[in-house]
């Protein structure tokens, strides 16, 4: 370990075993109850404006097998330094390319844009792991589907108006389709391909 | 942070056994595989030093899973304490210090072989299916390219074939364990070797239901909630094995039932499969018919026939 890379270099997990066992726990129950808010139980030092549960996310699951895609402001901040120090992954500049993507509410690229993966192996897709400024106080949505006992009221804030539009048209490639974490400080949401939305 | 420190566990190992880079790995097969629901997520990775009949692929799952404030319970063909169920238990104990349990309902996570419990699970456990052979088509279709293919295509008819050849033979469907079923009206899934008997514990089960396959390198899933239908026709309905005795020791007539030979002379009794649950009951008061039989009660703990 060098420090000359860069001074600024946060640290990691402070139990690297822990810590991402705790966060993928915390992620498998977002993506088994989706639409409810799970919290990773990590304190995590992250760059800006990386979250604690996205990053937590990121060093609990990526590494060198996962090409990772960062919107422009993770890119070119230190966040890309740390990902790339802490997970080994390949920050890769083809949306398309990417098994998981770093991307923030305000500036979300179009859903069609990320990997579906194939029609013999769905599972080769992308999740997008999405920053947003609140998991509970946007606009009503109601979720039905795998992991919901009947329907759940959801109010994820901040995405662009045409969203739910772009998700009824990932719905419809079932078993293909892109997978989504919402996350927002400490908290996220899990958003499985298989979940209608109404908005 | 405590509690983390205060696990003790053999330090010649990883947590868990398994090195973080093979745990990531499996994690992330985990998560697609709840995405999308009965299809079999393929994973690489290396091979795990343990033999495959013990179970290699559920252990790696719930090596990838647990954590240290996890309580373990492990069961095979609904037992505790047969030796499959007891060297599992064993393992993790050793190599994550974690907690074991045989109450159903006190274990965050239930590593299974061949039986889901009967007392009915609760949200956040995981139930860990020990899978010897992931592909419900493999028996009528060898090829690995045509039943991915099939499953790509939803192309299932060849399964149907199967059954109702049963139906023309037996004047039923004779299947009894592994019974295919359909998870979220997509893929078709086998539920591993357990009984029929269990396949409606499966759909709209509260916990997490997670199939680890080791030899084949596999993992699927049933999230929580989900619409699981074995499959049937019309005119034949799926129906779950039933018994005309009750449980000789604890009364249950709703349980999944093994029988037991008590002597060389023909006397045999109807118990539990779920060693846990005809326990609980006894110890809350139920009675069988041999309930108070030395006999039958020494019987009782030793393991059921193949
Ligand atoms: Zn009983």
């Amino acid at each position: 370990m060098t420090p000359s890379a860069s001074n600024d270099l946060l640290p990691g997990f402070a139990d690297p075993v822990f810590d991402a066992q705790s966060a993928f726990r915390a992620t498998l129950d977002a993506m088994s109850y989706p639409g409810r808010v799970q919290t990773v139980p990590t304190s995590l030092a992250t760059p800006e404006p990386l979250g604690i549960a996205a990053g937590s996310l990121a060093l609990a699951l990526f590494d060198f097998d996962t090409p990772v895609w960062l919107e422009p402001v993770l890119a070119e901040g230190p966040a890309a330094g740390y990902l790339r120090f802490h997970c080994g992954c390949p920050v890769v500049s083809g949306m398309g390319e990417a098994r998981f993507a770093l991307v923030n509410a305000a500036s979300l690229p179009r859903l069609d844009n990320f990997g579906i993966g194939e029609d013999r192996y769905p599972d080769r897709s992308a999740t997008l792991v999405i920053a947003v400024p609140s998991l509970t106080d946007g606009p009503g949505t109601r979720w039905t589907g795998p992991g919901i006992d009947g329907s759940i009221g959801v109010q994820i804030a901040g995405l662009p108006d045409d969203f739910w539009a772009q998700w009824a048209d990932n719905r419809e490639l079932y078993p293909q389709g892109i997978d989504v974490i919402f996350t927002c400080g400490k908290s996220l949401v899990g958003l499985p391909r298989t979940i209608n939305v109404e908005a | 942070m405590s509690a983390v420190s205060a696990v003790q566990w053999d330090e010649a190992y990883n947590f868990a056994y398994l090195d973080e880079q093979t745990k990531r790995m499996i994690r992330r097969t985990i998560l697609k595989a709840i995405a999308i629901p009965g299809y079999q997520v393929p994973f690489g990775g290396r091979e795990m030093p343990l033999a495959y009949g013990w179970g290699t692929g559920g252990v790696q799952v719930t090596a990838s899973v647990i954590g240290p404030d996890d309580t373990l319970k492990v069961i095979d063909q609904g037992a505790d304490d047969t030796t499959n169920a007891v060297s599992i238990r064993r393992f993790f104990e050793r190599v994550a210090g974690v907690e074991t349990t045989e109450t159903t309902e006190d274990a965050d996570i239930i590593q299974t072989r061949h039986r889901i419990p009967e007392f009915p699970l609760r949200e956040g456990q995981v139930l860990v299916y020990q899978v010897p052979q992931p592909e419900p088509l493999r028996k009528l279709e060898p090829r690995e390219t045509e039943t991915r293919k099939m499953h790509g295509y939803a192309e299932y008819g060849l399964m149907s074939v199967r059954l109702y050849e049963d139906i023309a033979r037996y004047g039923h469907i004779a299947t009894t364990y592994s019974y295919p079923v359909m998870v979220n009206g997509r893929y078709l899934m086998s539920p591993s070797p357990i009984p029929k008997f269990d396949n409606p514990k499966m759909e709209n089960n509260p916990a997490i239901q997670l199939f680890g396959a080791g030899r084949e390198k596999r993992i699927y899933a049933i999230p929580p909630y989900t619409q699981v239908k074995s499959l049937d026709f019309d005119d034949h309905p799926f129906k779950v094995q039933t018994w005309k005795e009750c449980c000789a020791l604890c009364g249950a007539k709703s349980s999944y039932l093994d029988e037991v030979i008590l002597d060389d002379r023909g006397g045999r009794m109807f118990v539990c499969s779920d060693t846990n649950f005809c326990e609980d009951r006894r110890a809350k008061g139920h009675t069988g018919p041999l309930g108070a039989d030395p006999a039958a009660l020494a019987f009782a703990h030793k393991e059921p026939a193949q």
